[in-house]
């Protein structure tokens, strides 16, 4: 415990100074003026302001933390000296750009951020408001902290979920309108963002809901765990039917382009589960991941193509256990050099393999069977009988003496978005289930050894090798399922879609929603792949905000959002030994 | 004819020639110990017995069947467990994650049952500790740990590599009280250690190992008499 009864002015120097470089480099980047006039909550806030001042905000607020608790007055000096010194770099910058050019330099130091820096008045005059409302949100930020716990969480909470909503605005006002009417889209959205009374509503909801949750989350809960054990049961299947149809309706409910990124989202889970499988289980680091999803998808191409790549008119359902069975056998095939490797040298490995499976999809030698670099073409979409149509016809007819259905029955073609989702959904649950079945097995417990010390999982008598191989297998196996999908979802594929980035984003997604975690897969998936996907109006900035939340989160939650077991144990005796080695520490200065 | 046996083994670890043609026997019922300084071969040793390394030439025969050709994994299914140098758990596992990977060898759930009572008397701190990590026991705990996870395997013989290895001296002995009651409830134990005092005292018969070949054999008494063996283990002048 650092013990300053004395005021530090390092600690503020270093935060403001901190504050001030990431709200430079917003500027200079142009991402503040990209989005300073794009509302969150019309009239009230737009996405520039926040990205301007979010850096004075929350350093001002960890500076003060470091403020002895008692010293009230310390802490809110800490954040108004941090809320201060943001904006000296900015002025900086402003002084600079008014005296002469830059933007020989740095293109995006145009007139119009330097307007917006000084709300439009003259340099001297925009800098003293800009140090003025950046001290005073310093001096707010440290002030909140006062407010007890219990207020805090609700009010931040409400705010989250506004500028969450906010940012989203267009994408839900669309599908209110088409759910609804217009008439009810534009009453609660105005132009791309939420209205101000509707967004104080939800604010004020969200808060006052998140309050009620935090007080009676206890006595909630104990009710629920003394209600008898059959009603718990009951009450936890309704609750799985209730998300069944929730993810049953999602297409109807999302619309074409929500269905599009979601079953963008669903191909990486897959992926996300089979790396989960060999990463998460069984601890081997494979960087080459992209390898079987390719194969998954090179097999699904050429045996359902129309084109004149194709080997056999399958259809997508009979390809589908062939593109499985390829592509877990692709899995052993690695899997058997690489036995005798560990960490860091399987990676490297692993990573060849999946350049060396891209450069075969582009070489000549393989050419006549894929097409290079022209790819493989005209990939069916899945056909499945329509058996609304089917069952209402047998009925029909029943009544009325026809003659019943028979094969072939009447199919329809699944094309749009919203419908293929279902494929997806049902291959994503597949995988969990399988996931989640082997993750208790006995093979689960085999993994889980080799992970944690190959040499001790020897002595009890645990086979590395095929323990080892079953890990790839399993893992291939989903990746090439999800090529199947992919390659049929696209109706064409090309060996550049299968890079190394693939890899590389199936990895940071799992370690983002904890390692070895089923719902972090999801969770990872949503935030890597959902969101850049529906931010896509702020262009490559979405790429640095993604860089961002990789470092962020692994500095503030390494383990991960939904952490697994075993994880989340690991951290919890790291936290106790961290308050135990304290406690002893503060006993021998007594 | 012994339970194992070892006949003039040579092992390898690329060009290093780590054991000159030893041949240790051990009968049921023992507490046989190998004593040596460092790097005298006593680790090779029972990694060769273990499967963990293949002897180049020579026999090792457990109750009169082969071991060279059986992989290491399968050496517990024929009855030996190995408690290797440097404790040897899963560190990020429980306690009671351990023993249960422990018995992974086997099905029968009974016997496993009994077994784990069998370890949690014998050894009442890891009961207080079922739910805690391995990597944040002590090292006495850790080391009971992996000596419990070894017995989870029921083996007829266990193979223990310097089980005092960096304990507190009162755990030294209390170790070596332990090493005792595993024998007296049947289990055939081969004890490596350095510490030749505290092995010499609770063993039946032991093994001079001196840079990979047996330089002396004889009863435990017979090598706690001897005069070499005092001056060069025993710190006796
Ligand atoms: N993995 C290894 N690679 C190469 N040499 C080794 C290895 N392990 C042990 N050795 C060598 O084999 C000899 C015997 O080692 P070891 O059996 O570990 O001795 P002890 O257990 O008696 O201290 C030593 O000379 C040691 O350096
Ligand atoms: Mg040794």
């Amino acid at each position: 415990m650092v013990k300053s009864w004395d005021i530090d002015l390092r600690i503020p120097l270093r935060f403001g100074l901190i504050a001030g470089l990431i709200a430079l480099m917003e500027s200079v980047i142009g991402i503040v003026t990209l989005s300073w006039e794009r509302s969150l909550v019309a009239n009230v806030v737009t996405m520039g302001q926040v990205l301007l001042f979010a850096p004075a905000i929350v350093i001002a607020s960890m500076a003060a933390k470091q403020a002895n608790q008692d010293k009230k007055l310390v802490s809110l000096l800490y954040g108004l000296v941090t809320g201060f010194l943001t904006a000296i770099p900015l002025i900086i910058l402003i002084a600079m750009a008014t005296a002469f050019d830059l933007r020989q330099f740095m293109p995006n130091v145009s007139p119009a951020l330097i307007e917006l820096l000084t709300f439009g008045r003259s340099p001297v005059a925009g800098s003293l408001i800009l140090l003025g409302v950046t001290s005073l949100m310093g001096l707010l930020a440290a002030a909140f902290d006062f407010l007890p716990k219990f207020i805090q969480r609700p009010l931040l909470m409400g705010l989250i979920v506004t500028l969450t909503i906010g940012i989203f605005s267009e994408i839900l006002s669309n599908r209110l309108r088409d759910l609804v009417s217009v008439d009810f889209s534009r009453a609660i959205f105005e132009g791309k963002a939420l209205k101000t009374i509707i967004a104080a509503g939800l604010f004020a909801f969200v808060a006052v809901l998140n309050f009620l949750w935090n007080q009676f989350q206890e006595p909630i809960r104990g009710a629920f765990g003394s209600l008898p054990p059959r009603l718990t049961r009951v009450l936890r299947v309704l609750v799985i039917l209730v998300l069944i149809a929730l993810g049953l309706l999602i297409p109807t409910i999302a619309g074409t382009y929500l269905s599009e990124v979601i079953n963008n989202v669903g191909i990486f889970v897959l992926m996300g589960l089979g790396l989960n499988i060999v990463v998460g289980f069984a601890g081997l680091l494979d960087l080459g991941y992209v390898a079987f999803f390719a194969i998954g998808a090179y097999s699904m191409a050429v045996f359902t193509t129309e084109g004149p790549l194709g080997v056999s008119n399958m259809s997508f359902w009979a390809a589908i256990p062939f593109c499985i069975v390829i592509a877990a056998f692709a899995g052993i095939v690695l899997g058997v050099p690489v036995l005798r490797m560990r960490g860091d040298y399987l990676a490297i490995v692993t990573l060849g393999f999946g350049e060396i499976i891209r450069i075969l999809a582009l070489s000549d030698l393989l050419k006549p069977y894929i097409g290079g670099a022209q790819g493989v073409l005209k990939i069916p979409k899945p056909t499945i009988i329509n058996f609304f149509a089917v069952i209402r016809d047998f009925f029909v007819n029943l009544f009325r003496g026809l003659p019943l259905p028979k094969a072939p029955f009447e199919t329809i073609d699944l094309i749009k978005p919203e419908q293929f989702y279902y494929i997806v959904l049902a291959g994503c649950a597949l995988a969990w289930f399988v996931s989640w079945r082997l993750g208790e097995s006995r093979l689960g417990r085999q993994w889980m050894a080799v992970r944690e010390d190959e040499d001790v999982a020897e002595a009890v008598g645990i086979k590395l090798v095929s323990t080892k191989l079953l890990a790839f297998a399993v893992g291939a196996a989903f990746s090439g399922l999800s090529g199947a999908f992919f390659a049929s979802k696209l109706t064409s594929i090309f060996p550049h879609s299968f890079k190394l980035d693939i890899s590389i984003n199936v990895l940071c997604l799992i370690i983002i929603g904890g390692i070895g975690s089923l719902p972090g897969v999801v969770v990872g998936s949503i935030i890597l792949v959902g969101m850049p996907e529906l931010l896509r109006e702020f262009k490559e900035y979405r790429l640095l905000m993604y860089g961002i939340l990789l470092v962020v989160m692994m500095l503030a939650r390494p383990e991960g959002f939904i952490p697994s077991a075993v994880k989340r144990r690991e951290m919890l005796t790291a936290d106790e030994q961290m308050q135990a080695s304290a406690e002893t520490e503060s006993a021998a200065g007594d | 004819m012994a339970m194992l046996e070892l006949n003039n083994v040579h092992a390898f670890y690329g060009n290093i020639h780590a054991l000159k043609g030893i041949s240790i026997e051990v009968n049921e019922g023992e507490i046989v110990t190998l004593i040596g300084a460092n790097g005298a071969g006593k680790s090779t040793t029972l990694k060769t017995i273990s499967g963990l390394l293949k002897p180049r030439t020579g026999s090792i025969t457990f109750e009169g069947e082969d071991l060279t050709i059986f992989p290491a994994h399968d050496i517990v299914y024929k009855g030996i467990a190995l408690v290797p140098e440097g404790r040897g758990v899963f560190a990020k596992l429980t306690v009671i994650e351990n023993l249960d990977m422990g018995a992974f060898s086997r099905t029968d759930r009974e016997g496993i049952a009994a077994d784990l009572d069998r370890v949690m008397t014998l050894f009442p701190r890891l009961e207080e500790r079922r739910k805690q990590i391995a990597g944040t026991l002590s090292g006495g705990e850790q080391q009971m740990l992996a000596t419990a996870r070894a017995l989870m395997a029921h083996p007829r013989l266990l193979l223990m590599d310097e089980p005092s290895m960096g304990l507190a001296p009162v755990l030294v002995e209390s170790v070596f009280e332990t090493i005792q009651e595993i024998n007296q409830e049947g289990t055939t134990v081969l004890l490596v250690e350095q510490n030749a005092h505290m092995a010499l005292q609770v063993a039946d018969r032991g093994y001079v190992l001196q840079t990979g070949e047996i330089v002396l054999k004889d009863t435990a008494k017979g090598l706690r008499d001897n005069e070499e063996v005092q001056k060069a283990y025993l710190g006796m002048e």
